[in-house]
């Protein structure tokens, strides 16, 4: 990518270094010859093999990973694995783990860890289930001061990592057997709470009428589908840099496709029997994720907080002397963390209709940070989307899933799951390691 | 082009016509500065004018990093004028500095590798419309900014710092300055890292800068680099200005004197004094 090569003599010799300096906004299209603004469909292919190249693999592995699991689960559970049934099942099962590692992503795009998030996500829904059961709480309040609980958990660990200075792995490795002391005392020794609430129950056991799925569905995809173009008129209208309308039009077709083809398999009438009255629909907290994604998206994207995470990520140093509240920020993530950790909780005791001492503890952290690396977040910190916990999440959960089907003992289940782990890191590292190399 | 390697620039009318006569964008008048016993800084006098590089030169541990570091407001100094258009001013905060319109480019750069060159040039003050980044207003801005210094060596605005050369990240770093409308510019060592293609590209841009108004501080070892871009030369020498010259009315060897003996002929300090700051 070196421009340093020497320019032809003609065009170099016509500087504007003697001219009187350009007070206007309008620029003289020789003075910045070499500008690339507009991508044509090869260059901007040629651009992606250079990234890929380079060792910035975006959700390549994600992607790649999602192929070969489907096809592999497929061939060895051909008539269960891609049911209707199971599919639908599959879905509600990486909810909880795609909401921990979108919380987590905050935290790793500045090359933090939070190893508590999962036992922090059973703890708020102990605070949120003990407050509806023991005091009959609404559980409008129960899930607030769930999510109170989060941020204050947050607060604590962000207050010792970013002013006490204590590594964050160690705060959160500290506060891994806390919460879970918390989480024990709360419900007592080899206790149960159940989750009676009809809404809490909702989210991840009740259905979405089919109009409504379809017509979210259609929403989305429309409303996506303007935004990207409608951003590539406003750019070709100012003359900005910007992608070939083109891809532009596919990467919409494909999420479209993505949108239109799961609201249709959910939408599938999955009634044990014929006779049965319809059964089907998408989950509850299906929208629940796509919420908290188009939330999170906006945020690292399209604000100056999000824009500071990444610059902190990338540069401490230079962010500091930028004017960028570095210590604000390093505690603000672990905020957010936590607070999308009350949620997955929530989600999960949903799921599972009650909360024992031991949720979120086990390997629901090592399922989320591999959600979030195998999407593409990287583990260094200052890369990341909010789109790689949804992708990682669902990888992870096919392997869940599948070993499930399979019917593979749990050792097996644990040591699947850490080669995963540390395969998404070492992809991570040496993709880390090749942009260094060449400089990107 | 101008400036090719060897030639120096020809010092226009209008540019000794200021130094004369207009007010300089910053001067510091009579700077002390200690740490504990140590004087680092005696009686230090510095004069910026708009449209003029100057030159700040000096052996290590003559003071050179400490003068600049009080210019951005990470020192205080004990005593002293600082002015700024004339007008006395305190700065005591590189925020200080800063509202000012002086901007430090210092030696290691201090970009995110993993933001492009508009969002590094706008890193903490990006424009907003409501709570949203303004990226259509900024991309402009960048690219504006990267023109009227007439950079050539960048494809492009969205191109990730990290794909970036070492002269192109000094350029990215030089031209943000010149974004903020900073009044004076202070390069601490611009080339120190560079190959000669790049040096070169720098030294262009440095000259630029101080084309377009900037009053312009370069800290530089390099006696080639100095004669090349500076209309004038500050030896600092243990903490004393040695001399203040104008680039045409000294030699290099001259200079190199003054920065290593503290006087050169009868330029430089009086021998009695070179002498006590050993």
């Amino acid at each position: 990518m070196s421009t340093e090569t020497p320019r032809p003599a003609g065009t170099a010799e016509e500087t504007v270094t003697d001219s009187p300096p350009a007070t206007s906004g309008s620029v003289a299209a020789s003075d910045f010859t070499t500008d690339t603004r507009v991508q044509t469909v090869s260059t901007a292919v040629d651009g992606y093999v250079v990234k890929l190249r380079s060792g910035d693999l975006g959700a390549l592995p994600a992607i790649f990973g999602l192929v070969v699991l489907i096809i592999l689960f497929y061939a060895l559970r051909p008539e269960t694995f891609l049911s209707k049934f199971n599919l639908a099942n599959l879905l509600v099962q990486a909810l909880p783990v795609t909401i921990l590692a979108m919380g987590l992503v905050f935290v790793l795009l500045l090359g933090e860890i939070d190893l508590s998030a999962g036992v922090a996500s059973g703890a708020c829904a102990a605070v949120m289930a003990k407050l509806m059961v023991d005091s009959g709480t609404n559980w409008v309040f129960a899930v607030l001061a769930a999510a109170a609980t989060g941020l204050l958990i947050g607060l604590l660990i962000g207050a010792l990592v970013a002013i006490v200075r204590i590594p964050s792995f160690v705060v959160t490795l500290a506060l891994f057997l806390g919460l879970q002391g918390i989480a024990l005392k709360l419900i007592g020794e080899g206790g149960t709470v159940p989750i009676h609430n009809d809404v809490i129950y909702a989210l991840a056991n009740k259905y979405m009428p089919v109009w409504l799925g379809w017509t979210l569905a259609v929403a989305c995809a429309l409303v996506y589908a303007g935004i990207q173009l409608l951003r590539w008129q406003r750019q070709n209208a100012k003359g900005l840099s910007r992608r070939p309308l083109a891809l532009i039009g596919l990467q919409v077709v494909l999420v479209a496709i993505a949108l239109l083809g799961g609201a249709y398999v959910l939408n599938l009438n999955r009634a044990r029997t014929p006779l049965a009255p319809f059964f089907g629909g998408v989950p509850w907290g299906v929208p629940l994720v796509a919420v908290l994604l188009i939330i999170c998206t906006f945020v690292l994207g399209r604000t100056s907080y999000g824009r500071h995470l990444y610059a902190v990520g990338g540069n401490a140093e230079a962010a500091r002397r930028a004017g960028i509240n570095v210590t604000r920020l390093r505690m603000s993530v672990f905020m957010i963390c936590s607070v999308l950790a009350a949620v997955s909780g929530i989600v999960a005791a949903s799921r599972l209709n009650s909360v024992t001492p031991d949720a979120g503890a086990g390997n629901t952290l090592l399922y989320a940070v591999g959600a979030a690396v195998i999407g593409g977040t990287s583990l260094f910190g200052g890369k990341g989307k909010a789109r790689d916990a949804i992708l990682g999440g669902l990888v992870i959960a096919i392997i869940d899933n599948g070993l499930g089907l399979l019917g593979a003992k749990a050792y097996l289940n644990y040591l699947i799951t850490g080669g995963f782990l540390l395969l998404a890191a070492s992809i991570d590292a040496l993709a880390r390691r090749r942009r260094s190399a060449t400089g990107r | 082009m101008p400036g090719r390697p060897g030639t120096p620039f020809p010092l226009s009318k209008g540019v000794q016509a200021l130094s004369e006569n207009g007010t300089p964008a910053l001067e510091l008048v009579g700077i002390n500065k200690s740490f504990g016993a140590v004087h680092v800084l005696h009686d230090v006098d510095l004069a910026v004018y708009p449209g003029q590089v100057t030159a700040l030169i000096g052996d290590n541990g003559a003071g050179k990093s400490t003068l600049i570091k009080s210019i951005a407001g990470i020192y205080p100094v004990d005593s002293g004028r600082i002015l700024f258009e004339g007008n006395e001013v305190h700065i005591g905060s590189p925020k200080d500095a800063a509202d000012l319109g002086i901007e430090i480019v210092y030696q290691d750069l201090a970009l995110a590798d993993n933001l492009d060159i508009a969002q590094n040039m706008f890193l903490g003050r990006e424009r907003k419309r409501g709570i949203v980044l303004d990226e259509a207003s900024m991309e402009q801005a960048a690219r504006d900014t990267l023109a009227r210094l007439s950079v050539r060596t960048v494809s492009s605005v969205r191109q990730l710092v990290a794909s970036l050369s070492g002269g192109q990240r000094q350029t990215v770093a030089i031209a943000k300055a010149v974004l903020w409308e900073s009044k004076v510019v202070v390069l601490d060592e611009p080339t120190a890292a560079l190959g000669v293609a790049q040096t070169r590209q720098v030294l262009d841009l440095v000259r630029r800068l101080a084309e377009t108004g900037h009053g312009v501080v370069l800290v530089s070892h390099n006696m080639n680099d100095v004669f090349e871009v500076a209309d004038r030369i500050t030896t600092l020498y243990l903490g004393r200005v040695a001399a203040d010259v104008k680039r045409t009315d000294v030699t290099q060897s001259q200079v190199v004197e003054l920065m290593t003996l503290g006087r050169s002929g009868d330029l430089g300090l009086a021998p009695a004094t070179a002498a006590e700051s050993i």
